[in-house]
């Protein structure tokens, strides 16, 4: 599109650019931020794969997981004073405090949010022992009542921003810089996923949940408390989604709308599979790759392709590798 | 234009005068200013042909004043009244004709005026903003005319092309609605204009601007706002002449009305453009766009699409190292964008405007500010407008759904946005006036005529 | 809805299955004379405008009307798929899409093709229409549940996409003039006038019996079967040497082609095709039709999609809580109901009538009301459990 000149036209008016240049001379600029959107593609990710590891289930409504963790960071950043659009004037000490304060709250918002689902929508399914596609389905309703239900309270316009941090770039990469916000997230997302990880290797809960993932019922006759480990999973997904939205607010702060986790969800869904669909890792090797591609994607071919390209990722790794890069393995992890 | 405020009362008068002895002269059309004064009243089914006719004179006559100093006072009362001084100029104030109108109207009860629109669909806001205004219009109508009292229905139409099929064969099979005030959207304007053509319902819309609506042949459409074909000349001019921008980066929407600005604008510009992109509605992040554009370096940029989106770009966009110039058009300047981009970002950002600055319309904002806890939104005041020329059609005796076609055809007169006449196809007529603003201290400012 | 909540499965068996064991204990010719009865009803509705069930004056009750029976055609299609054949499409949108648009592109004058008849476009429509459900089931239909319904998402916003960014589709511009069938009346005016809900609604329920019809032969036929094979469990289907690749290809292509054929009634009722209503929610509404109805029950998802569509236009206040409102009921639902409002049952489907008469001595002896579909949770079927 750049231009019109670079772009090899594939179709009578040239509804598609195929732009080289352009991307070369962006290629270290879609690098970083494909990494720090990957970061957060990445612990969202997470939480699909956590519940799809134990329970086989697509938390579909995990996307309402993450908004409502984004509207509590934000109302929490309102309630203790802060007014969108004006740079408040305290120091950066008290600025960490607060936004650390946020996330806090974020994460457990979206950890009780997604607590709460388990309880509603799923476990009386699965106490009747419904097919997988009911559980998609009631998973679909949640989704669409929360999504609806955040539409009539706070209506269609996003959220004035509030922000704390000013951009400033800090490092450079390239011929582009990666600035204060985008290491903040990558770092934060890639420690968090750190600690899960630990957490699920090398704990005792998190070996619970390794073995009911591999195997429920055997896991509940050797004594561990298979509705325990749900609660759990969900917990800690609701979390990383949390600190997702909290990142995600910082990074774009006027995205803050009801419908602003619906395909934020699927892509972090899609790099999830990508990775291979129930392994920790592989949520965030899929997160970080889907990031990147869909970045460069959308230099090469236009902005506008940029879901296109993340759809067509998906479908093409579903058809080649079904199982994704890493395959499934939450139960398979070694300890 | 300092002395365009309207002001209810008799300080104008003359003034008010000098405009109505123009327009009788001219087209022997009827108008009344708002404290009583009566003029001549007229059906304005005769003078349907000759508004037509000499309107295109009189805005000829607008467009070779075509002047930049927006002190230049309006003509002084007593001036010779007449085709001589055939000033409907943009740059001059606006006598606009109020909903009360009179308040000696009398008219047949069980009439009523329709909006059609969104109410709870996606894009509710700005249907809302619609609504509330012709709500006003239509309250401060009955209260200020006592002998005539008109009834106000309201049909949500979603905003989509699928729902409004329903609610407008709904309106036209509701025989009291003369007139009706909508639809919104383009899309949904061109599900249902032939269906308002077949009933001979007459509709104005307040923001529906895609040009082909107006070249469908509907006798029953009109457009309450220019098109995009005016504005987008008169922004690439202020862009690259005031500002003196020699790059331009020409970023647009989705919407109708963001790609058929973004044409018209980039036509004009010609080479001075030197990059494009497309962002979607509802799209919350623009790294790739913001990518190109650090890229192109340009002197300015043009965002074609609304504030929804182009807040959150702005300030994308501002905080990714830009420093180069903003502009963004009416449907970007609202007190909206400010709020979304934030105040110290949105300081200095230009805005192109087929819309008289607020003055004329303060004591609509401060009156809508009070009847709804919010001040107008885009579109409200083009809503009150159309509502206005509904009601007048009413007050002047239109009975049938006929004469208030036949009514609003020929009717001239000012709005408080601007000077409300159409030319046979639904289009305002004639040139409309583009005004630039800025953004000081967190407030949308006029800055001048383009 | 209110039946979702009340019926438990406690209370399930009295009335419902009493109506259903005595329309099933009815001799055939009497079932169609009541359907004939029922039909000759629905045709006269819009004519009728029984207050208390009008939609007006909010909207105008026979286009009310018209955009109910079109959600049914829709359903009956996304039933074929979901009901039928167990694959969950969150995408049917964009078939649906598929079809307005071959229908805009070939009538609309804003369009740079060779304009054909409207009636052409139906074939044509329902063509292209299919061809998309070939080229989007062959490489996704290996999938399991899960898996397929988040590629047939992904597909349906492609389409929605593609119609946003390809420039021959005019995105949100859009076509203006779709045409319609032909036929004028005395004042002049076309048959199918925009305005006018009451032709459109008899086409849509004329072509509802003939696809109900169809759809009703195929699922008797040895497609049917293998379908409910494949619905109930696909590994156990495939062993028994159905080749269920096969025929869950039929099934979308069928699907499809319903989805297509009410895209062209849509476009050239509405007489504009742009990119608007065919985005997931949309999608996720017309599976909450079928859902909400009773998957697998013709029947069922008719009524599950006449409230989806009319309920909103009938109860305008709740119109703003609509999605909310059926988003909920998705839930209650499948904890409470999960075999919908009227659930698809277990039977006997060729020559049942037969079988059953020599059997049980009457014509069809059936399984409980419950959505007699159980399936453990490998095997992708849909709408019951094992209660």
């Amino acid at each position: 599109m750049l231009l019109h000149s670079a772009s090899t036209v594939l179709a009578d008016n040239g509804w598609v650019s195929w732009d080289v240049t352009s991307l070369r001379k962006l290629f270290w600029y879609d690098t970083v931020t494909g990494l720090a959107y990957g970061s957060i593609y990445a612990l969202i990710a997470l939480g699909y794969t956590l519940v799809y590891g134990v329970l086989r289930l697509i938390n579909f409504a995990h996307s309402e997981v993450f908004i409502t963790g984004a509207f509590a960071g934000y109302f929490t950043l309102k309630a203790c004073g802060f007014t969108p659009g004006v740079v408040p004037g305290v120091g950066a000490g008290e600025i960490v405090a607060y936004l650390v304060l946020a996330t806090g709250v974020a994460m457990v918002a979206s950890a009780l949010t997604a607590l709460v689902l388990e309880r509603v929508a799923y476990q009386p399914l699965r106490k009747r022992g419904a097919p997988s596609l009911a559980f998609l389905i009631t998973a679909i309703g949640a989704s669409l009542a929360i999504q609806q239900a955040y539409f009539i309270w706070r209506g269609g316009n996003p959220e004035p921003s509030i922000q704390l941090v000013v951009k400033q770039p800090e490092i450079k990469i390239g011929n582009t810089t990666m600035d204060n916000i985008q290491i903040t997230v990558i770092v934060a997302a890639i420690v968090l996923m750190l600690v899960i990880d630990t957490f699920i290797r090398h704990s005792r809960l998190g070996r619970g949940i390794r073995a009911v993932a591999q195997d429920a019922t055997t896991a509940t006759l050797m004594g561990v408390n298979r509705e325990r480990v749900i609660m759990l999973t969900f917990l800690i997904g609701g979390a990383a989604a949390g600190l997702g939205a909290s990142l995600y607010i910082m990074m774009i702060p006027s995205a803050l709308v009801y419908n602003g986790g619906f395909i934020l969800g699927i892509k972090a869904f899609t790099a999830a599979v990508l990775g291979g669909i129930g392994n920790l890792r592989g949520a965030l090797l899929g997160g970080l790759l889907l990031g990147l591609v869909e970045n460069y994607g959308q230099t090469l071919f236009g902005g506008q392709w940029r879901d296109v390209v993340a759809f067509v990722v998906l479908i093409l790794v579903l058809m080649i590798r079904p199982t994704g890069i890493l395959g499934e393995s939450l139960a398979r992890a070694r300890a | 234009m300092k002395s365009s405020v309207f002001v209810l009362g008799a300080t104008k008068r003359n003034e008010e005068e000098v405009v109505l002895i123009r327009r009788s002269a001219l087209a022997g059309q009827s108008r009344e200013n708002p404290e009583g004064n009566k003029s001549v009243r007229n059906s304005g089914v005769r003078a349907a042909v000759v508004i037509t006719a000499l309107g295109a004179l009189v805005l000829a006559g607008c467009a070779s004043k075509g002047k930049k100093d927006n002190t230049t006072p309006p003509p002084a009362g007593g001036s010779s009244g007449g085709a001589s001084t055939p000033s409907s100029a943009p740059t001059e104030a606006l006598k606009p004709v109020l909903p009360a109108g009179d308040g000696k109207a009398t008219c047949s009860s069980g009439m009523q005026l329709a909006y059609i629109g969104t109410i709870n669909g996606g894009n509710a806001a700005l249907g809302i903003a619609e609504r509330n205004a012709m709500q006003l219009a239509i309250d401060q109508h009955n209260a200020a005319n006592k002998g005539c009292q008109v009834g106000f229905k309201q049909y949500d139409s979603e905003g989509t092309p699928d729902k409004a099929p329903g609610v407008v064969t709904q309106a036209i099979n509701t025989k009291s609605i003369i007139g009706v005030m909508g639809l919104p959207f383009s899309g949904e304007s061109k599900a249902t204009g032939a269906a308002f053509e077949q009933a001979g319902l007459v509709h104005i819309t307040a923001s529906a601007t895609n040009p082909g609506l107006t070249t469908n042949g509907w006798k029953t459409f009109f457009r309450g706002l220019g098109n995009d074909a005016s504005q987008g000349p008169a922004a690439a001019k202020f862009i690259t002449g005031q500002l003196g921008a020699k790059s331009v980066c020409v970023i647009k929407d989705d919407s109708d009305y963001g790609i058929g600005l973004a044409k018209t604008v980039s036509e004009t510009l010609g080479s001075a453009q030197t990059c494009t992109d497309d962002v979607k509605t509802g799209q919350k992040d623009f790294s790739a766009t913001i990518g190109k554009i650090q890229q192109a370096k340009p002197d300015a940029v043009f965002y074609s699409g609304y504030y929804q989106e182009a807040g959150p770009f702005w300030q994308q966009l501002k905080q990714g190292g830009y420093s180069g110039k903003f502009i963004g058009p009416d449907g970007v300047k609202d007190p909206n964008f400010i709020k979304l981009a934030g105040q110290s970002v949105a300081e200095g950002v230009y805005f192109t405007c087929p819309c008289v600055p607020a003055d004329a319309s303060a004591t609509f904002a401060a009156q809508y500010q009070a009847k709804f806890g919010q001040p107008p939104q885009t579109y409200s005041a083009e809503a009150y407008d159309a509502t206005t020329v509904l009601l007048q059609g009413i007050d002047h005796g239109s009975k049938t759904r006929a004469a208030e076609l036949a009514y609003v055809k020929g009717y001239s007169a000012d709005g408080i946005t601007k000077h409300m006449q159409w030319g046979s196809n639904g289009e305002l007529a004639g040139k409309i006036a583009i005004w630039s603003y800025i953004v000081k201290g967190g407030q949308i400012e006029k800055l001048n005529a383009i | 809805m209110t039946a979702a909540d009340t019926t438990t499965k406690t209370q399930r068996a009295p009335f419902g299955q009493q109506i259903r064991d005595r329309w099933n204990g009815l001799p055939r010719q009497q079932q169609w004379l009541i359907s004939i009865v029922f039909i000759v009803f629905l045709i006269f509705l819009p004519i009728l405008n029984p207050a208390g069930i009008t939609t007006e004056p909010g909207t105008d009750f026979p286009i009310s009307l018209f955009n109910a029976s079109r959600y049914a055609l829709i359903a009956i299609g996304l039933n074929v798929v979901v009901g039928q054949a167990g694959l969950l499409d969150l995408g049917y949108v964009g078939f649906f899409a598929i079809g307005a648009y071959v229908t805009a592109l070939f009538t609309s004058k804003d369009s740079s093709l060779h304009h054909l008849p409207y009636l052409a476009c139906v074939p044509i429509g329902m063509a292209i229409t299919m061809f998309f459900g070939l080229i989007l089931g062959i490489p996704t239909l290996r999938l399991r549940g899960d898996y397929l319904a988040i590629v047939t998402l992904g597909f349906g916003e492609i389409v929605r996409l593609m119609a946003d960014n390809v420039p021959a589709l005019k995105g949100q511009v859009g076509f203006q003039n779709v045409g319609h069938p032909p036929g004028t009346r005395d004042n002049g005016l076309p048959i199918f006038l925009q305005s006018d809900g009451k032709p459109w609604y008899w086409l849509t329920i004329g072509v509802i019996i003939v696809v109900l019809i169809l759809v009703g032969n195929l699922e008797r036929s040895r497609v049917g079967r293998a379908w409910v094979a494949i619905r109930d469990d696909e590994d156990a289907a495939e062993i028994m040497g159905v080749p269920t690749f096969k025929f869950k290809l039929w099934a979308f292509v069928m699907g499809a082609a319903i989805g297509g054929l009410s895209g062209v009634i849509y476009a050239g009722q509405v007489g504009f095709v742009n990119n608007q209503k065919f985005d997931p929610v949309t999608s996720i509404l017309f599976l909450a039709a079928v859902v909400l109805g009773g998957s697998g029950n013709k029947v069922g998802v008719i009524l599950g999609a006449f409230l989806i569509s009319y309920i909103p236009d009938r109860f305008t206040s709740i119109a703003e809580y609509k999605y909310l409102i059926f988003g909920c009921a998705l839930v209650v639902l499948m904890i409470f109901r999960p075999q919908g409002l009227l659930g698809a049952r277990q039977r006997l489907l060729t020559y049942g009538r037969q079988a059953y008469q020599r059997i049980a001595g009457r014509p069809e002896q059936l399984d409980t009301g419950a959505g007699a579909l159980s399936g453990d949770s490998r095997s992708g079927a849909m709408g019951g459990g094992d209660l």
